[in-house]
C-alpha cells in the first residue's frame, strides 16, 4: 500500500525480505547499505538479540531521489526467521508493497525453506493480501556452498507457480533473467506464473541488487 | 484485493491536520506532534522540527504501536488506545487514529501528562474525522502519477542499484 503523500510529495515503498532463520536476509541488507551511495540511504536500524539474530526487524531506508516531482522512497524490513518469532514477523507485513522471499540453498535446509514459505502465504492472507497479485520474488541464497541444492529442485519445491486464470495475461512470459525460461507458461494444458528468481551469494554480495533492482521495479510498476 | 489499499495525502489533508495539530501544541504546550502511519512511514510533523532520524522514529513508532496491540490481545483487550513512554526529560504519548495512523506527542517538563491528554482528546476526535474522510475518499479520485513517471523510475533505480 506506497502511500501517495502530495502535501510533502513523498512516495513510500515498502519492501519485507522474509524466509527461514539464518537464510541471509539481515547479510541483504547489510550489503545494500555499505554499497548504496551513502547520500542515498538512511540509518539501518536493527532490534536484535546480544547474539546478532533478528528479534523484530531490521530496517533501512533508501532514497531513489525525485521523480517526476515526487520524493520515492523505498522502506527495506527483514522479519525475524526463527519460527517463534511469528507475532513480530506478521506485523512487519502490514502495508507491504513488494517481498523478496530470501530462501537458503543448502539441501538440509529445505524444510525450513517450506516451513517459512508456509507461513508467509498464512500471514499475507491474514492480513488481506495475496501472495500471486503483489511484487513478489524469490532469491535462492547461499550458492556459493557445496551442499547448494540444484535451481530446478528449488524451483519445483519453493516456486511451483500458480494458476493464471486472467485470458490476457495466458500467453508465454519469457523471463528477463534467465535465458529461455518463462514466468508465464503453459504445462500440462494449464497456465502457470512463478515468481521470478535470483541467485545470491549474500555474503559477498553477488545477487543482492539483482534481487533488488527487480523487486524494486515490480513494484514501482504498482504505483501508475 | 491483491494488497493493501493505497491512500494519498492531498495538501488540504495537510493544511486541516496541521491547524488541528497546532491548536492542540499551543493548548497543551507539548513540543512536536507528528503523524505516522501504521506501516511505519511519516506522514506530518507539526511543531519544534525534531533533531533525531524521522524515517527511523516512524518505523520503530509503528512497530511499538503493533507490538503493544498484540499484548492487548492477550490480556483480552481489542487494543491499547493509547500508550505513554516516560523519560526523565522528554516524554512521549502515542494515540491510535482510526486504526490506521498514530498521533504522536513529543513533551518535555514545561508541561505535564495530565495535560496532554486531556487536551489529546480533542484532537484525536478532530483527526479521526479528517483520517476517517481520507480513507473513505481514496480509490475513487486520489490522482496517480505521470505516465512518464515509470520509465524514469526505472533509470533511477538502475542508477542507484547498478545497472
Amino acid at each position: 500500500m506506497s502511500m501517495i503523500n502530495y502535501a510533502s510529495r513523498e512516495i513510500n515503498c515498502k519492501l519485507v525480505y522474509y524466509g527461514p532463520g539464518l537464510g541471509g536476509k539481515t547479510t541483504n541488507l547489510e550489503h545494500v547499505y555499505n554499497k548504496v551511495a551513502p547520500a542515498a540511504r538512511g540509518k539501518m536500524i536493527s532490534l536484535a538479540t546480544e547474539t546478532e539474530r533478528t528479534l523484530f526487524f531490521d530496517f533501512l531506508p533508501v532514497d531513489l531521489g525525485t521523480i517526476r516531482g515526487f520524493k520515492v522512497k523505498f522502506h527495506l524490513y527483514t522479519v525475524p526467521g526463527q519460527v517463534y518469532y511469528n507475532a513480530s514477523r506478521k506485523l512487519i507485513l502490514k502495508g507491504v508493497d513488494g517481498v523478496v522471499f530470501v530462501a537458503d540453498s543448502q539441501i538440509e535446509r529445505m524444510d525450513a525453506n517450506l516451513e517459512a514459505m508456509q507461513n508467509l502465504y498464512e500471514n499475507m492472507t491474514q492480513h488481506g493480501y495475496d501472495v500471486s497479485k503483489i511484487p513478489f520474488a524469490i532469491q535462492y541464497n547461499k550458492r556459493d556452498l557445496p551442499n547448494a541444492a540444484p535451481i530446478a529442485e528449488l524451483q519445483a519445491a519453493l516456486n511451483p507457480g500458480w494458476p493464471v486464470t486472467d485470458p490476457m495475461k495466458q500467453r508465454p512470459l519469457p523471463d528477463p533473467h534467465h535465458d529461455s525460461e518463462f514466468l508465464v507458461s503453459q504445462e500440462d494444458g494449464q497456465w502457470i506464473e512463478r515468481a521470478p528468481y535470483f541467485e545470491a551469494v549474500a555474503l559477498t554480495g553477488d545477487g543482492v541488487f539483482d534481487t533488488l533492482k527487480g523487486i524494486s521495479k515490480n513494484v514501482v510498476k504498482t504505483l501508475g | 484485493m491483491s494488497g493493501a489499499s493505497s491512500w494519498s495525502f492531498r495538501e488540504e489533508d495537510a493544511k486541516r491536520i496541521q491547524g488541528i495539530l497546532s491548536g492542540f501544541l499551543g493548548e497543551s504546550n507539548a513540543r512536536t506532534a507528528l503523524i505516522v502511519d501504521r506501516t511505519g512511514q511519516m506522514v506530518s510533523t507539526v511543531g519544534e522540527a525534531p533533531a533525531f532520524d524521522s524515517t527511523a522514529f516512524a518505523s520503530l513508532t509503528a512497530a511499538d504501536f503493533s507490538a503493544n496491540d498484540q499484548l492487548a490481545r492477550m490480556l483480552g483487550e481489542t487494543e491499547f488506545g493509547a500508550l505513554f513512554h516516560q523519560g526523565e526529560r522528554e516524554s512521549m504519548y502515542l494515540a491510535d487514529i482510526a486504526r490506521r495512523v498514530i498521533l504522536v506527542v513529543l513533551f518535555d517538563n514545561r508541561t505535564t501528562l495530565g495535560l496532554v491528554k486531556l487536551r489529546v482528546k480533542t484532537a484525536v476526535v478532530q483527526l479521526t474525522q479528517v483520517f476517517t474522510e481520507m480513507f473513505n475518499r481514496d480509490g475513487t479520485s486520489a490522482p496517480g502519477v505521470e505516465s512518464e513517471f515509470l520509465g524514469e523510475a526505472e533509470d533511477e533505480i538502475d542508477k542507484l542499484f547498478g545497472a
